[in-house]
């Protein structure tokens, strides 16, 4: 019988929820890696038992663990992430030049067919790939060294690579996504790399439809339709149907389009999820109630899902990578809160339960189907 | 002997509970005492110094007898105390509340 492994990342250690199908009953591992911010943890998708997890502080900077065994024993594995050549500079907040500085490593992804393979998106923006299960890293320079890399300058949260999505059905092709840089595409493998943004729109930067400087938060897509891409920009919602090529607004009836998290149903392609948040100085839900948006129709129109969650004096905020949808018969959406709870869905999203409700404040959720 | 004491989550890191102790041949500097801790735990390579430049990560000290020695070079002798296990060579993670 399947059951899920859900792996949460938080400011203060990692922690790993289980349940059988019914997602029910969970059982609570953790704090793992106690005291240190998890930025993001991630299953292979080949061998469900190998995880990647970022573990950094502050004080003593950036590990990266490994599991074999499902979570049960943890290795650390190379932490050496340095940039290719002369980091050069980007944009400081005020527009003067940065030199490039790494400070952590905010998301995982584990490739689609070789469990020894893993690309990691860095702060400052840049895309590293390990081919030894992240003993050894080595920076895809091509993305850092794109004519339009001095430009980038960082969001508030710093400038980070916090997206990444490879395509199930042309190997060569990887979507990132960077605050504020934008989204960019390869289509052989990292070498080279085109920004991705024709038709964002952004008002608070001089030039509101530029090549680079949007603040994209998060991008999405259905395995089944790699061309069709989702994204959570700082404010809009928008598609691609063209693999990037082109977007376009759908953020339609929402109560506002700021938000962090996107996502799409495990089986149905057009049907996605969001979380308003008030603006982008009101990190928290509009009026205090924390609903989840869903558009069966790819966007445009959507409907408030409430029924389990908080609908009064709520402000917490669900940051960009901490929502995930299983891929069980009944696909189960999951996502975690600054506020330290865990909601699942059982049932694309009808109702919510919180599996757990003080966690230290999340910053990732992920999910494993594991047979 | 030297003797080091790892601020707590570096000592998670090792799996060590107590001092960490050291045996070195040549010089007892800053530099030699970290070679020597990373060369027995490789798992602290980059979480006391950059990998790369061997530059103190900011909030790291050094301290040692009643002195904080983080601006000292690195290739300075430690003090005698230090050098013959009288008194540890402490690693620390800067304070912060909050």
């Amino acid at each position: 019988m399947s059951s899920v492994r859900v792996l949460v990342g938080t400011r203060k250690g990692a922690f790993i929820l289980t349940s059988d199908a019914k997602r029910k009953d969970w059982r609570v591992e953790g704090p793992l890696f106690a005291g240190w911010e998890i930025f993001h943890m991630k299953g292979s998708p080949v061998d469900t038992n190998r995880i990647f997890v970022s573990q950094s502080s502050g004080w003593f900077g950036q590990l990266i663990q490994r599991s074999d065994d499902g979570g049960t024993t943890w290795e650390p594995v190379g932490n050496q992430f340095v940039y290719d050549g002369v980091p050069g500079t980007h944009q400081w907040y005020d527009g003067t030049p940065h030199p490039w500085e790494f400070a952590r490593v905010w998301h995982l992804e584990p490739s689609l067919t070789d469990p020894d393979s893993v690309l990691a998106g860095v702060e400052d923006a840049a895309l590293f790939r390990s081919s030894d299960a992240g003993a050894s890293w080595t920076e895809l320079s091509g993305l850092r060294g794109h004519d339009t890399g001095s430009q980038w300058q960082p969001g508030a949260g710093g400038m980070c690579l916090h997206t990444i999505i490879q395509s199930p059905t042309d190997p060569g092709r990887i979507v990132v996504a960077i605050s504020a840089a934008g989204a960019f595409r390869s289509d052989d493998n990292g070498e080279h790399w085109k920004p991705i943004n024709k038709g964002l729109r952004s008002e608070e930067i001089p030039d509101v439809d530029t090549e680079v400087g949007h603040c994209v938060h998060h991008v999405a897509m259905h395995p089944s339709r790699p061309d069709v891409l989702f994204m959570q920009k700082h404010w809009d919602i928008m598609r691609s149907n063209d693999a990037g090529e082109s977007w376009f607004e759908v953020s339609g009836n929402l109560p506002t389009d700021f938000g962090f998290v996107i996502d799409v149903h495990a089986h149905e392609p057009e049907t996605l999820f969001v979380v308003p948040i008030t603006s982008d100085s009101m990190h928290f839900p509009v009026d205090g109630q924390l609903r989840v948006y869903r558009s069966r129709s790819g966007g445009n129109e959507w409907e408030p899902l409430t029924k389990g969650l908080p609908q009064s004096n709520c402000y917490v905020n669900v940051l960009r990578d901490a929502m995930a949808v299983d891929t069980l018969e009944d696909c189960g959406v999951y996502f975690g809160t600054t506020g330290g709870q865990v909601y699942v869905s059982a049932n694309g999203g009808d109702t919510w339960e919180a599996i757990v409700h003080d966690l230290p404040a999340v910053l990732s959720v992920e999910v494993q189907t594991v047979a | 002997m030297i003797r080091v004491i790892l601020p707590a989550h570096l000592k998670t890191l090792t799996h060590v509970t107590g001092e960490v102790h050291l045996d070195l041949s040549g010089p007892v500097t800053q530099r030699s005492v970290l070679d020597a801790l990373e060369a027995r735990y490789p798992v602290l390579l980059g979480t006391i110094r950059d990998p790369a430049t061997k530059k103190r990560r900011p909030f790291i000290r050094f301290y040692a007898c009643e002195e904080d020695l983080s601006h000292d070079s690195p290739d300075a002798e430690l003090a005698r105390e230090v050098i013959e296990g009288r008194e540890p060579f402490i690693v620390v993670g800067a304070m912060a509340g909050g």
